[in-house]
């Protein structure tokens, strides 16, 4: 039977603000499957025009997937948020990728054309899930070779990433962040964040993290506006000793939730839904899990070529700050100087903080947000490291285009 | 004295108190409304303990209160909003703290402890929100009813003002404000009409749509849309809009209205719902403090009341007592029950039947002595199940597997080989059931439990000739089987504790109140009834006209009169209870020649209805015949229930029940008869029968009255 892929469309995108995972967390005392339902109804509620029967599939990623994160947490969350039992749901795990890849694999599907309406999101609450929680690495990874015992540990593979590329120095990677911190705060300034953000209430029974009862997160809680290089010098570099790893110029350890609305993009005319950005193409690409952070570089490539377009081409950049080093490795790839405009204009994840499966919807939130106010830009990119040695890049084309001035 | 004073001295009264502290938090709200202090009340255990407010925790709240009115008087907040832990939002008064109460003075000041710290809510500069996000009763309704909007949850399962229903008024501000908001019709509903038909609940969207909450919002993001909607009426974006209400005639209607529920349910007996009515009249001018003051002063009189200890009393039997039934073997000697059979098909079977295929979830077997009766009582269950289909009771699903657990057979062997439990509800006569429970001895496991649901026929004689008497047991439900909760489980002489816990195992699946009860004539229901019966129908066999009768005990406020139960009941089964009983007890229990006559004519009862009129029926009266006695009123009640209290003493000397206690927990959850006598023996003891009749009271001074 002959088929015509279909284009997808980013239709709209929220997610709760980010805390910081323990104790004195804002969301210590919060469900992650709560999180990621309550960004799924906000979705819902500002799409009114969206008859919810039509949602054809709803993916959330999370890393560690057990507990209030297991359960299928794509089936659950639906149902717990109100959504007609006769929609579906799945559970996706790419790590740091997840809600990317719930993305990206559900856009495959409105192409292929099995869904026309998907919700796609990722939640992480490192609180109550910490880095590496009942894991169980098969022993031939050691035994062999296959890695280095350092490929299990992000901060170990940043340090890695440095000797790599001996040019990019903890200072570039300071000022990096100190960068982020500081278009964060701007773009707070500007309201370019809160907007899609869900409030999300919040309890705490504990006196020594704060005032005591009911609370309402509005806002990202890891951001540390007015980090200076001077502060960030004096940091411990937890991974090396002298390393060049640092609280500073990494992204927190965090919990949060996001979630998106895709559609193929007739259905979203036929239903008045509002089109943000085109998909136009991704990829996927392995490197050698000591270096993940190098991910992006191969997965961009692929993407680019796919869709038939130069680094040129792209005009926005959302790269996730799981580290400054990978993030600089990659602008040094392309020639992009680290202080770029088109680069995180308005901060990453050292600002904002990384709940690991969420980060890819917020990277989609930041670049449609470019979109909208830059509408001399054409094409855009969404791209992140993952670990075990990986990298993932959406392209993005912008829907408010007005040609080149 | 201060409300710091009063609050610190009732609390010295109420050492055990649970306090619920009132956490105070800061939000800046959406909208750029502005910071929000978000009050939070939670007493630190979760759900299963719910919130409540003693002296203490009405002390934490006055200093929440303090501090918000401070910061709102400095301009820093701009709205102040209260909600409570997950599920609950508070469930009213701490009653503990109210049976500890001795003097009226601290029962006045409790009062107004309350009032005191509420209404600062009210007095804020700021405006005021209250988000009921759980189960809200009470005191716990009354603190967001002092604030200026209100949302609620569309989860929440449990809304009410069960004052009334215990014997109280809504006293912090239910009887004057809610009537001010919502109308005095709609008021009425909830704190008489609701409170007084078994203390029924409104669900989330009923407190919608009687206007008691402004906004309704899922439980999802309750409190997160609850607070953007605050945000958007702080900012004007949202403007609220209530019904305009009817000060008139229409006010005094519903107040007249009111009464007449009040007077339908206890005839006058019981104050409370008087009382709140009063006040609900008195506030239609509006005037706050008056309705508030008034409040105060009916709670004060309630609680040194004896009906509202007869009703606190009556609440502990049928929440806790119920729950923990008194004598009953230890729960780990049941064994379990994975098949029942019910011998008999006719209606009591038949009810039989599908009440424990709903409850049990097992199959049942219902068997008689031909084809057409098994299929008549399969058929009549398959036809009750279609009807809670029908209401939406139960699913398709769920109709279907009752349906396929319900089922008839005539070969007792192959139905009951493998039943755990079977009762047989066979005609009432000893010799025929005798003969049922051999044929089963023959068929069924060596452990299958025997019950009988007599009413009146001796459990130990049933058992005396089976092989295995130790397994049979007396489970005997009250009519109609699906709507009263008792259920007298009888111990025979040779019952064995792992037959009788399986009993109360099976009662509890069942759902139903079990009471431990001697082998006994009649029990404890149908003898207390029947002597009291017996006595009104004596009175009136020797010539006191039935209207004097029935006005004299009209001050008990029975659910019903003698003579309208007597209808209910039947007079033949009436009649054929008073002759057990006669046999038994031949000088206390007589035998009635005019009841005699009334059922030889095939009547249903004393009255017929002419025009929607309730009167004699001549045709009744021509039977009867009657002496020249006649009593007055207070005569009928004094001898009615002399005779009601002696048959107690007598059967708590006999050891029928443990302790009197377990007497008013049947006669309220068999008999449905009201809180405010406790049952009975509280009343008996307050208006003292008991003394009268026994020469001691049959309760610990302090257990349904106010402790000395």
């Amino acid at each position: 039977m002959p088929r015509t892929s279909r284009d997808v469309v980013f239709v709209d995108g929220v997610r709760t603000p980010f805390g910081k995972a323990g104790p004195k967390g804002i969301y210590h005392e919060t469900r992650a499957d709560d999180l990621v339902v309550k960004c799924i109804r906000e979705l819902v509620r500002r799409n009114p025009s969206l008859p919810t029967d039509r949602i054809d599939e709803v993916a959330i990623a999370a890393t560690t997937q057990i507990g209030d994160q297991g359960l299928t947490i794509g089936r659950t969350a639906a149902l717990l948020a109100g959504l007609p039992k006769s929609v579906p749901g799945y559970s996706i795990d790419r790590m740091c990728a997840g809600a990317l890849t719930a993305v990206t694999a559900t856009a495959g599907g409105i192409a292929f054309g099995a869904y026309d309406i998907v919700v796609a999101g990722g939640v992480e609450h490192m609180g109550r899930h910490p880095m590496g929680e009942g894991v169980d690495p098969n022993p031939r990874f050691v035994s062999e070779k296959l890695v280095d015992e350092s490929a299990l540990f992000m901060g170990m593979t940043a340090e890695n990433l440095h000797d790599r590329f001996p040019h990019i120095t903890k200072e570039r990677c300071d000022a990096y962040a100190v960068r982020s911190q500081e278009k964060a705060a701007k773009a707070y300034a500007n309201g370019d964040i809160q907007p899609d953000l869900v409030p999300i209430t919040i309890r705490n029974t504990n006196p020594e993290a704060g005032e005591t009862g009911w609370g309402l997160a509005t806002t990202d809680e890891p951001m540390r506006p007015g980090t200076s290089m001077e502060s960030l010098a004096g940091l411990k570099t937890p991974f090396r000793p002298h390393g060049n790893i640092t609280a500073g110029n990494s992204a927190g350890l965090n919990d949060g939730a996001t979630a998106s609305l895709l559609a193929a993009e007739d259905v979203a005319e036929e239903l008045g839904l509002p089109v943000k950005m085109r998909l136009v193409s991704y990829a996927f690409a392995g490197v050698e899990p000591e270096v993940m952070g190098i991910g992006p570089v191969p997965a961009t490539e692929k993407a680019l070529a796919k869709a038939g377009l130069t680094i040129d081409d792209i005009q926005a950049f959302e790269v996730n700050e799981a580290f400054a080093v990978q993030v600089i490795a990659f602008l040094d790839h392309y020639g992009i100087a680290d202080d770029d405009p088109r680069v995180n204009p308005y901060g990453g994840a050292i600002a904002f903080g990384h709940p690991l499966a969420s980060s890819g919807v917020r990277l989609m939130n930041q670049l449609a947000r470019s979109f909208e106010q830059r509408t001399d830009v054409r094409y855009g990119l969404t791209t992140m490291c993952v670990g075990f040695g990986m990298g993932a890049t959406v392209i993005w084309e912008n829907p408010h285009f007005e040609g080149g001035k | 004295m201060s409300t710091t004073e009063l609050l610190k001295r009732a609390a010295e009264l109420f050492p055990g108190e649970v306090v619920t502290t009132a956490h105070v938090r800061h939000l800046d709200l959406p909208l750029g409304a502005g910071r929000l202090a978000l009050i939070t009340l939670d007493n630190g255990f979760d759900h299963t303990k719910p919130t409540t407010f003693g002296p203490g925790s009405l002390a934490k709240l006055s200093e929440a209160l303090d501090q918000v009115e401070a910061e709102a008087a400095a301009g820093d907040i701009v709205a102040v909003a209260i909600t409570g832990k997950p599920f609950i939002f508070a469930v009213g008064a701490d009653l503990k703290g109210v049976e500890v109460l001795k003097e009226h003075s601290d029962a006045l000041a409790i009062g107004k402890g309350g009032h005191d710290v509420f209404k600062r809510i009210a007095a804020l500069p700021v405006p005021s929100f209250a988000f009921y996000n759980g189960a809200a009763m009470g005191g716990g309704v009354e603190v967001g009813l002092h604030a200026s909007y209100r949302t609620v949850s569309s989860g929440v399962p449990a809304f009410s003002l069960p004052e009334v229903f215990l014997g109280l008024v809504p006293g912090w501000g239910g009887c004057t404000i809610l009537p001010n908001l919502i109308g005095p019709s709609k008021a009425i509903k909830v704190i008489i009409e609701n409170s007084m038909s078994q203390n029924k609940q409104l669900k989330g969207q009923d407190v919608f749509e009687l206007g008691i909450a402004d906004a309704i919002f899922e439980p999802a993001d309750f409190l997160e849309q609850s607070i953007l909607w605050a945000a958007k009426v702080l900012t004007g974006a949202t403007v609220v809009e209530r019904e305009e209400i009817d000060r008139g005639k229409a006010w005094d209607d519903a107040v007249a209205w009111g009464r007449l529920i009040a007077d339908s349910k206890v005839h006058g007996a019981a104050p409370a719902a008087y009382k709140a009515l009063d006040i609900i009249q008195q506030v239609k001018d509006q005037d706050l403090q008056a309705g508030f003051d008034a409040e105060d002063v009916a709670l004060a009189d309630l609680i040194m009341s004896g009906e509202l200890r007869a009703g606190l009393y009556a609440f502990n039997l049928v929440q806790r007592r119920a729950k923990r039934p008194f004598g009953a073997p230890d729960k780990s000697l049941a064994r379990p029950v994975t098949k029942v059979g019910v011998v008999g098909a006719g209606l009591m079977a038949s009810q039989l039947a599908l009440l424990f295929a709903r409850r049990l979830q097992v199959p049942v077997v219902l068997t008689d002595i031909d084809q057409e009766r098994v299929d008549k009582g399969v058929g009549y269950v398959h036809a009750e199940i279609d009807k809670l289909l029908a209401k939406g009771r139960v699913n398709p699903d769920n109709a279907n597997r009752l349906k396929g657990l319900v089922t008839g057979s005539l070969d007792k062997a192959a139905a009951f080989g493998d039943a755990d439990f079977v009762i047989e509800a066979v005609f009432e006569e000893m010799g025929v059931k005798q003969t049922v429970f051999a044929d089963l001895e023959a068929v069924v496991s060596p452990t299958c439990v025997l019950a009988t649901n007599t009413s009146s026929l001796s459990v130990t004689e049933m058992a005396s000739k089976l092989q295995h008497p130790e397994r049979v047991v007396g489970f005997h439900f009250f009519n109609p089987v699906a709507i009263l909760p008792l259920l007298e489980i009888v111990r025979g002489e040779q019952t064995d504790d792992a037959s009788l816990a399986t009993a109360f195992g099976v009662a509890k699946k069942l759902k139903k109140t079990a009471v431990l009860v001697k082998d006994a004539p009649a029990f404890v229901v149908n003898r207390i009834l029947t002597r009291f019966m017996g006595e009104i129908q004596a009175i009136i066999d020797e010539g006191t006209p039935i209207e004097t009768v029935e006005k004299g005990v009209l001050p008990l406020g029975l659910p019903m009169s003698p003579i309208v139960l007597l209808e209910l009941v039947g007079p033949a089964i009436a009649q054929h209870v008073s002759e057990t009983l006669n046999r038994a007890f031949p000088e206390r229990f007589g035998v009635s020649e005019n009841l005699g006559k009334v059922v030889k004519a095939g009547k249903r009862g004393f009255y017929i209805w002419v025009d929607g009129q309730q009167v004699l029926d001549p045709e009744v009266l021509a039977l009867l015949t009657f002496g020249d006695t006649v009593l007055t009123e207070q005569q009928v009640l004094d001898r009615s229930l002399d005779a009601v209290a002696q048959e107690i003493g007598l059967m708590l000397d006999e050891g029928v029940v443990g302790e009197a206690q377990d007497i008013d927990l049947c006669m309220i959850t068999g008999a449905g008869w009201p809180f405010h006598l406790g049952g009975i023996t509280p009343y008996l003891d307050r208006s003292g029968v008991s003394e009268r009749v026994n020469g001691k009271k049959f309760l610990a001074p302090g257990l349904a009255s106010v402790p000395e």
